[in-house]
C-alpha cells in the first residue's frame, strides 16, 4: 500500500510528543532533543527498521533502545510516525522469518505487548541486526530474568508532589473515624510475622485479641484472617476481608474463627446474621475442599449468610482479555460485532464483579449489617469487590487522592499480586498467575463514571496513565507482590511514586465536571443496557476508532467556565469605577458582548 | 397480596381538548408500577376519548408536582389513539392479544404504545358493564380500521381556535418561492429550474405542487409517464454536484411499453448528459438497500427488546443483551444506510458527480439518503429550522406516505414500516458523534419521533400533499365546513411551553459565525479545504458507474442499452469509500463542515434516551448524559445571569428580557431518564440482575480451576 495518501497519526502512549518535524539524521541520538528521554535513561542502541504498522502499512524509521523504552520515528512520513513504548509492557518478543524466508519484510521481530497491541518490525537480513536487537530487548524488557534492576530504581526524574506521601494507613483509619471503642489498630503484623502478604497495620475488633489473631490466621488460608477494610459512618456496619477457611474435605472447624466472626457480627451492635459473600461460584468454593480450602459452613457459623457471588477465576479472566483482544487487534471485527463482543465474555464478567460490589455495598448502607468478603485467597475478586464498594459508599475516593488511597490500600497493601499477575519484566509470557485482575477493576471504575458523568474528580486519562504505569516500570507503585517485599527492596526509598507524576499535574486528570457530593452512595447499573467496551482504551490503537480529542462537551464548558470567571472579573472591575466615579459616560467600545461574541449563548 | 390505598372517591375528570369527545371510561382501575414487580400501583378512572387513552388517578388533579419538561398535548398517562401499538388482555396468567371483537374481558390489560411505554392495568376492582365498555372501546378505536377523515386531526382543526403563531423559520416548500429560494441558497439555479407543471395535480398526485427538475427537462416529458423517470431535484452541494431522485418505471411485462419506457429515459438521459451534466452516477436504492419489509421486521424485533413487562423480564433479556440486539439487525440496518450516505457524500464531494437515487416510488429509502446526506453535508440542515425545513421537503411535501407507513388508519400492516424513525435513528447517530455540530438536542429528535401519533398535526398524517390539500379544502367532506386550519408539529409552542422548549436547544451547540458578506469568498474557499481531500482526487470522469452490480442491474432492468456508454460499469477501485472515510476522520473535524458518521462495529449506538426511558431498572440517579447536560446549563444560566448585571451596570439601568434557560437546581439528583418518566418513583435501591450467570462450555478447564494451584492442606497429609 501506498503510504503518501493514507492518513498517519502517532502511536502516541505515555507522554506527549512534540508534533514538530524532526531531524532524518538520528544517529547523533545524545544530542537530538526530539526523542523523549528521562533522567535516568540511557541510550543503549538504534537501529534502521520497518515498522510493519497494521493500519498504515510498512512504515520505514528509526527504532532507538533505551533501558526504559522503545521509540521509533519514521524517516519518510508526513506527518512523523511515532512508536513510544516502555519496554514494561513488552509481553513476548518473537522471531519472524529466517534465514530463508523470502518476499519482502517477512525477516523481523513480532513484540506482544500487555497494552492491547503488537509490533512488527522487519529488519535486514544482513549483518546480524536482528540478533542485536532481540537480544537488547530481551536483556532490558526482562530485566528480572537477567539480574538487572527494574528502571523504576534508576529512574532519576523529579517531580513537585511526593507521591509516597499520599497513603498513610493510621491516618485513612483515621479518616474513618477508627480507632473507635469497637474498633482497634493493632500492631501485630509490624514485622509481617502474623502474614507475610498483608500489610503491617491492621484494624480488627476491639474485642479480639492479639493471641485469638493467631489462632484465626492458622485457619485461614496464608493466614489472611478477617480485617477490616471500612465502616460505614452511620450505620457503624463494617466491610471485613480475608481469605478462605481452611475447611478442607474433613469439613474442619475451629473454634477461635467461629468466635471471631460473632465477635465482627456484634460489633456494630446488630442482631442480625453476618453476611459473608464468597466471590467465586458455588462449584469452585465446593472444589477448594478438595485443596483443603472451603467456605463458611451453616453448621459452624449459625450466625452468617453465605452467598456465593459467582465471578470466575483468574484463567477464566486472562482468556476472556485474550478474546478481546482477538476482536479488537488489529481490526475491529466488523460483521458481527456485537456477538463477537458477547463471545468474548469480558462484559459479563465486568457485570458480575459489578453486580457483587453492588450487594456488598446494598448490604452495609441499606442493610446495616456487616459484610466478610473472600474468594480463595483474598487478593483478587475480594479486592476489586471490597474496593469497588467502598468506591460506591464513600464519596473520598471518587476524588484524584482518594482513588490513589484506595488503589493503595486494597490492592497495594494488601497484597494484590501485581509482580505476579503482571509479570513485571519477567520473560516468561505464558505464565498462569498472570491475569487483568487490577485492569478489570479499573474497567469498572470506568463504567462507573461513564455512568455517573459528574460523580468523580478524575477523568479517563486518569485511568488510561494507571494502567499504562501498570506496566511500564517506570515508578515504583506497583512492583513487586506485597508490601513485605517492597520493604526488603526499599520501594519507597529507591523508586518514585506514580502519584508523583499524577499530583504534580493534576488539572491533566481532573474531571471539569466533577460535583462534590458527600455521603452518598452511587449505585451504578449492572445491566449490559449500560456497560459498554472501553473504546478509548481497547481501541485505542486504531485510528479509524478513535474518540475525538479533546471531548467536545468538555471543551464548551470550560470555555464557559472561562466565560464566567470573565464576567466575574469585568463586574467587579464595573462596580468599582460605578462606585467611585459619578459621571455617567458612555460604554466604550469593549462592551462586554463584543469580548465574549466567540461563545455563544443562543437561548 | 395488593398493597391498596383506600380509593379516594374524588371526581377527576380528562382534560379534554377542543374538538374531544369523551366515549367511554371505568372507575376503580388499579393501574400498576412495574417497577420492582411487586404489585404497587394506583386506582384511577381509565377513559377513552376520540383521541387518546387517559389514566387519572387521584393525584392528576393537584399540579404542585408540575415536572419540568411536561407535553401541554399528550400527559404521561396519556395515550394517543395511533400511539398504541399493541393490547394484551391477560386470563388466568395467560396472555392474549384483543384485536377485534372480544367474547371474554381480561382481568389485566397490557397497553404496548409505540414510544415504547408500557402500561399494566388490573380491572379486577372494576364494574363488569365498565370494564366491557372500556376494553371493548379501547380496542375499537385504537385498533380497528378507520376512515380517514375520523382522524381526531378533522374533529380538532374544526373545533380548535385557530391562534397559533404564524412566524415560523421552518420552509413549508408549499410555494414556488420557498423552492426558488432553495436553489438560491444551494447555487443550484444555474442547472435546475423549479416548475409549475403539477398545479391541479395533472402531472400526478403523488408528486408535490412545485419541484426542481435538470432546467433542459420539458414539460411534456414530465407530463408523459406521471412524473417517473424524471429526475427530481434534492440538493445541490457547493461544487455544483447534485443529488436528485426518480421513481422508478413499474416492472412492465407489455414489451411494447417497455420500449417505449427505455426510449423515453435514453431521452432523458441524453437531454442531461450534455454539459454541465455530463456526469451522473445511479443507485437503485431497491436493491443496495434493505427492503421496507427488512426494515419493518428489524425494528418489530428491536422494539420488542424495550417492551419489558417487569423486572424478571429485564434482567432474563440482560444476559443475552448483545447477541438480541444483533439477531434484530436494525444496528445493522442503520450501519448500512449510514454507509450508503456516506458512498453518496464521496461521490458529491469527491468526484463532483450528480448522484441519482432510485426507487420505485422515491418516496422511502429515497427520502432516508437524501436527508442524510443533506445532513451531513449542509450545515444548515443541523439547526432546527434548516432540519425542519428539510423534512418539510424530502418527506411531508415530498410525499412520505406517512399514513400508510405508520399505519395510522389500521388499514394495512403490508404497508406499515418505520422509514422515518429509521432517519431520525440515523440521525441520532450523528447527533451522539458529534454533539456540537447540531442546533437540537437528542430529546428534540424523541419528542419529534413521538409526534408521529399526535393527529393534531396535520405533518404526519397524510400521504402526500394532494391528500393534504383536497382534504383541507373540504371538498370531499360535504358535511364539513373547510377550509381546515391544520397544525404544523413545527410550532412547538402546541406541545410545550418555553421552558421546556429549551430542552429541545442544544447548549453545545457550537453556532456558525455569522455570515461577513465580505468574506464570503474566503469562508467558502476554506469550507472547501476542509473536505480534507487531496486535490488529485478529482479524477477523470466519465469512467465509474456507481456500483457495478447495481449499475449492470439498472442497465438491464430500467434503462436500455444506450444509456450504457455513459453510465460505464465500474472499474472503481473498491477502497474509494475506505480512502474517503478514513481521511476524513483523520482530520480534526469542522462542526460547520462535512460530517461523516462512524460506522465501526462500536460506534453504532442504540438510541438509549428513546428506548429506555421508560424503564425503571435502567435509570442511573444523578447520572447519564443529561448530568453533565444539566450542569452545562447551570452554568450557562450563571454566566447569562452574570452577562445581565454586567450590562446593568454598564448602563447603569434595568436591562430587558433575558432567554430562559431551564432550571435544573440540584442536578446531581437527576435521574438518567430526564427529562421522561418524570411521574416515575425514584427508588434508592440498587438494580440487581436476577439473572443467573451462562455456562462457559468453551472454557470448562479453566473455571474449574483455582487461582493459584496449590494445596493448602498441608497438614492433613
Amino acid at each position: 500500500m501506498a503510504s503518501s495518501s493514507t492518513p498517519k497519526y502517532n502511536s502516541n502512549t505515555l507522554e506527549n510528543n512534540s508534533s514538530k518535524r524532526t531531524l532524518k539524521d538520528g544517529t547523533n541520538w545524545e544530542q537530538n532533543e526530539e526523542i523523549p528521554r528521562l533522567p535516568g535513561e540511557t541510550r543503549v542502541t538504534d537501529k534502521d527498521v520497518i515498522y510493519m504498522c497494521p493500519f498504515n502499512g510498512p512504515v520505514k524509521g528509526r527504532v532507538y533502545i533505551t533501558n526504559y523504552r522503545l521509540y521509533l520515528r519514521s524517516v519518510e512520513n508526513d506527518p512523523v510516525v511515532i512508536l513510544n513504548v516502555p519496554l514494561g509492557v513488552i509481553s513476548r518478543i518473537e522471531k519472524m522469518g529466517g534465514a530463508s524466508s523470502r518476499g519482502e519484510n517477512s525477516y523481523g521481530l513480532d513484540i506482544t505487548c500487555k497494552d492491547m497491541r503488537n509490533l512488527r518490525f522487519a529488519l535486514k537480513q544482513e549483518g546480524h541486526s536482528r540478533r542485536d536487537i532481540f537480544e537488547v530487548l530481551t536483556k532490558y524488557a526482562f530485566p528480572q530474568s537477567h539480574n538487572l534492576l527494574f528502571f523504576a530504581f534508576v529512574n532519576e526524574e523529579k517531580f513537585s508532589e511526593n507521591g509516597w506521601m499520599v497513603y498513610n494507613p493510621m491516618s485513612e483509619y483515621r479518616r474513618q473515624g477508627l480507632p473507635n471503642e469497637r474498633w482497634r489498630v493493632t500492631f501485630i503484623n509490624e514485622h509481617y510475622g502474623l502474614c507475610d502478604t498483608y500489610p503491617a497495620l491492621l484494624v480488627v475488633p476491639y474485642h479480639a485479641t492479639d493471641d485469638e489473631l493467631k489462632k484465626v490466621a492458622a485457619f485461614r488460608s496464608r493466614n489472611r484472617i478477617p480485617v477490616l477494610s471500612w465502616i460505614h459512618p452511620e450505620t457503624q456496619a463494617v466491610i471485613m476481608r480475608c481469605s478462605q477457611p481452611l475447611v478442607g474435605m474433613s469439613g474442619k472447624r475451629n473454634k477461635d474463627d467461629e468466635r471471631y466472626l460473632d465477635i465482627i457480627r456484634e460489633a456494630n451492635g446488630q442482631i442480625s446474621k453476618l453476611t459473608i459473600y464468597d466471590a467465586r461460584p458455588n462449584v469452585n468454593a465446593v472444589a477448594n475442599k478438595a485443596t483443603g480450602g472451603g467456605y463458611e459452613g451453616e453448621d459452624a457459623y449459625p450466625n452468617a449468610e453465605l452467598f456465593f457471588l459467582d465471578i470466575h477465576n483468574i484463567h477464566v479472566m486472562r482468556e476472556s482479555l485474550k478474546k478481546l483482544k482477538d476482536i479488537v487487534y488489529p481490526n475491529v471485527e466488523e460483521s458481527h460485532w456485537l456477538s463477537s463482543l458477547e463471545s468474548t465474555h469480558w462484559l459479563e464478567h465486568i457485570k458480575l464483579v459489578l453486580t457483587g460490589a453492588i450487594q456488598v455495598a446494598d448490604k452495609v448502607s441499606s442493610g446495616r449489617s456487616s459484610v466478610l468478603v473472600h474468594c480463595s485467597d483474598g487478593w483478587d475478586r475480594t479486592a476489586q469487590l471490597t474496593s469497588l464498594a467502598m468506591l460506591m459508599l464513600d464519596s473520598y475516593y471518587r476524588t484524584i487522592e482518594g482513588f490513589e488511597v484506595l488503589v493503595q490500600k486494597e490492592w497495594i497493601s494488601f497484597g494484590h499480586k501485581f509482580a505476579s499477575r503482571i509479570g513485571h519484566g519477567d520473560k516468561n509470557h505464558a505464565d498462569a498467575d498472570r491475569s487483568p485482575i487490577f485492569l478489570q477493576f479499573i474497567d469498572c471504575v470506568w463504567q462507573m463514571s461513564k455512568q455517573f458523568p459528574t460523580a468523580f474528580e478524575f477523568n479517563e486519562q486518569f485511568l488510561i496513565t494507571i494502567l499504562d504505569h501498570l506496566y511500564s516500570c517506570r515508578f515504583g507503585t506497583f512492583l513487586y507482590n506485597s508490601e513485605f517485599v517492597r520493604e526488603k527492596e526499599k520501594v519507597t526509598e529507591k523508586t518514585l511514586s506514580l502519584w508523583s507524576l499524577i499530583n504534580s499535574e493534576k488539572s491533566k486528570y481532573t474531571n471539569p465536571f466533577y460535583s462534590k457530593e458527600l455521603n452518598r452512595a452511587l449505585y451504578p447499573v449492572a445491566s449490559m443496557r449500560h456497560l459498554e467496551l472501553w473504546v478509548n482504551y481497547y481501541i485505542r490503537w486504531n485510528p479509524r476508532i478513535r474518540q475525538q480529542q479533546p471531548n467536545p462537551v468538555e471543551q464548551r464548558y470550560m470555555e464557559l467556565l472561562a466565560l464566567r470567571d470573565d464576567y466575574i472579573r469585568r463586574l467587579e472591575e464595573l462596580q468599582i469605577t460605578n462606585n467611585s466615579k459619578i459621571s455617567n459616560s458612555s460604554a466604550s467600545s469593549t462592551s462586554p458582548s463584543q469580548m465574549v461574541s466567540h461563545v455563544q449563548t443562543h437561548f | 397480596e395488593i398493597h391498596i390505598k383506600e380509593p379516594i372517591e374524588k371526581e377527576v375528570n380528562p382534560r379534554l381538548l377542543p374538538g374531544e369527545l369523551l366515549l367511554c371510561e371505568a372507575s376503580t382501575v388499579y393501574k400498576y408500577i412495574q417497577e420492582d414487580g411487586s404489585n404497587r400501583g394506583t386506582y384511577g378512572k381509565l377513559v377513552c376519548t376520540n383521541f387518546k387513552i387517559s389514566f387519572l388517578d387521584d393525584d392528576s388533579a393537584s399540579d404542585d408536582n408540575e415536572p419540568q419538561f411536561k407535553n401541554k398535548v399528550v400527559g404521561e398517562n396519556d395515550i394517543t389513539l395511533q400511539c398504541v401499538d399493541q393490547i394484551y388482555g391477560v386470563y388466568d396468567e395467560k396472555k392474549k392479544l384483543l384485536t377485534g371483537q372480544l367474547r371474554k374481558y381480561p382481568e389485566k390489560l397490557i397497553i404496548y404504545c409505540k414510544d415504547l411505554r408500557v402500561f399494566n392495568f388490573c380491572l379486577r376492582f372494576t364494574k363488569e358493564e365498565e370494564v366491557k365498555r372500556i376494553v371493548s372501546g379501547i380496542v375499537h378505536h385504537s385498533q380497528t380500521p378507520k376512515l380517514l377523515k375520523r382522524l381526531f386531526l378533522f374533529s380538532y382543526a374544526s373545533a380548535a381556535p385557530n391562534n397559533t403563531d404564524g412566524r415560523n423559520q421552518t420552509v413549508m416548500f408549499e410555494t414556488l418561492e420557498d423552492w426558488r429560494d432553495e436553489l438560491e441558497r444551494t447555487k443550484g439555479n444555474v442547472k435546475y429550474k423549479a416548475v409549475t407543471t403539477n398545479e391541479g395535480y395533472r402531472v400526478s398526485e403523488k408528486l408535490p405542487l412545485y419541484f426542481v427538475v435538470p432546467i433542459c427537462i420539458s414539460e411534456e416529458s414530465i407530463l408523459k409517464y406521471e412524473g417517473r423517470g424524471i429526475p427530481i431535484w434534492c440538493w445541490s452541494c457547493h461544487n455544483g454536484a447534485a443529488l436528485l431522485k426518480m421513481s422508478a418505471f413499474p416492472k412492465e411485462q407489455d414489451d411494447s411499453t417497455s420500449q417505449m419506457q427505455k426510449a423515453f429515459l435514453d431521452g432523458i438521459y441524453k437531454t442531461i448528459s450534455k454539459p454541465p451534466y455530463e456526469l451522473l452516477k445511479m443507485d437503485d436504492l431497491s436493491s443496495s438497500l434493505p427492503s421496507l419489509q427488512d426494515i419493518q421486521t428489524a425494528y418489530t424485533r428491536f422494539k420488542q427488546l424495550f417492551l419489558i413487562d417487569n423486572s424478571t423480564d429485564f434482567w432474563a433479556t440482560d444476559v443475552k443483551w448483545f447477541s438480541l440486539l444483533e439477531s434484530t439487525n436494525w444496528l445493522e440496518i442503520i450501519r448500512r444506510v449510514l454507509k450508503k450516505a456516506i458512498e453518496v457524500a464521496e461521490c458529491l464531494e469527491v468526484q463532483h458527480t450528480n448522484v441519482l437515487l432510485i426507487e420505485e416510488s422515491a418516496t422511502d429509502l429515497c427520502c432516508v439518503i437524501s436527508s442524510l446526506v443533506q445532513v451531513m453535508m449542509d450545515s444548515y440542515s443541523r439547526t432546527k429550522s434548516g432540519f425542519q425545513s428539510l423534512i418539510q421537503k424530502e418527506w411531508v411535501i415530498g410525499g412520505h406516505c406517512f399514513l400508510d407507513r405508520c399505519n395510522h388508519l389500521h388499514k394495512s400492516e403490508k404497508e406499515e414500516a418505520p422509514v422515518f424513525l429509521l432517519l431520525l435513528n440515523c440521525v441520532w447517530q450523528l447527533v451522539q458523534q458529534y454533539p456540537p455540530a447540531f442546533e437540537f438536542t437528542e430529546t428534540y429528535l424523541t419528542v419529534l419521533s413521538d409526534s408521529l401519533y399526535v393527529p393534531i398535526f396535520s405533518t404526519f398524517f397524510f400521504n402526500s400533499q394532494h391528500q393534504r390539500d383536497t382534504n383541507k379544502s373540504g371538498e370531499s367532506l360535504k358535511t364539513q365546513s373547510g377550509p381546515f386550519r391544520f397544525l404544523t408539529v413545527w410550532d412547538w409552542s402546541v406541545q410545550f411551553d418555553p421552558k421546556a422548549q429549551a430542552f429541545l436547544n442544544n447548549p453545545l451547540y457550537a453556532e456558525k459565525p455569522k455570515p461577513d458578506k465580505s468574506q464570503r469568498k474566503t469562508t467558502r474557499f476554506k469550507h472547501q479545504r476542509q473536505l480534507s481531500l487531496p486535490l488529485t482526487q478529482a479524477k477523470p470522469s466519465t469512467k465509474r458507474g456507481f456500483f457495478r452490480e447495481e449499475t449492470d442491474h439498472l442497465i438491464k432492468n430500467i434503462l436500455g442499452k444506450r444509456i450504457g456508454k455513459f453510465i460505464n460499469s465500474s472499474d472503481e477501485p473498491p477502497n474509494n469509500f475506505r480512502e474517503f472515510y478514513d481521511s476524513w476522520h483523520s482530520k480534526p473535524v469542522d462542526y460547520h463542515g462535512l460530517l461523516l458518521p462512524r460506522i465501526d462495529g462500536p460506534e453504532i449506538r442504540v438510541w438509549s434516551q428513546r428506548y429506555l426511558r421508560w424503564i425503571p431498572e435502567a435509570q442511573l440517579h444523578g447520572g447519564g448524559t443529561i448530568a453533565t447536560a444539566a450542569k452545562i446549563l447551570d452554568l450557562m444560566e450563571e454566566v447569562q445571569s452574570l452577562q445581565v448585571k454586567v450590562d446593568e451596570e454598564h448602563s447603569q439601568a434595568v436591562s430587558g428580557d433575558v432567554h430562559s434557560v431551564p432550571m435544573l437546581r440540584n442536578s446531581a439528583r437527576l435521574s438518567s431518564l430526564f427529562p421522561f418518566a418524570l411521574l416515575q418513583r425514584q427508588s434508592v435501591k440498587p438494580a440487581l440482575p436476577t439473572s443467573t450467570w451462562k455456562d462457559l462450555e468453551d472454557e470448562d478447564d479453566l473455571v474449574k480451576r483455582d487461582d493459584e494451584c496449590v494445596d493448602l492442606s498441608g497438614d492433613m497429609l
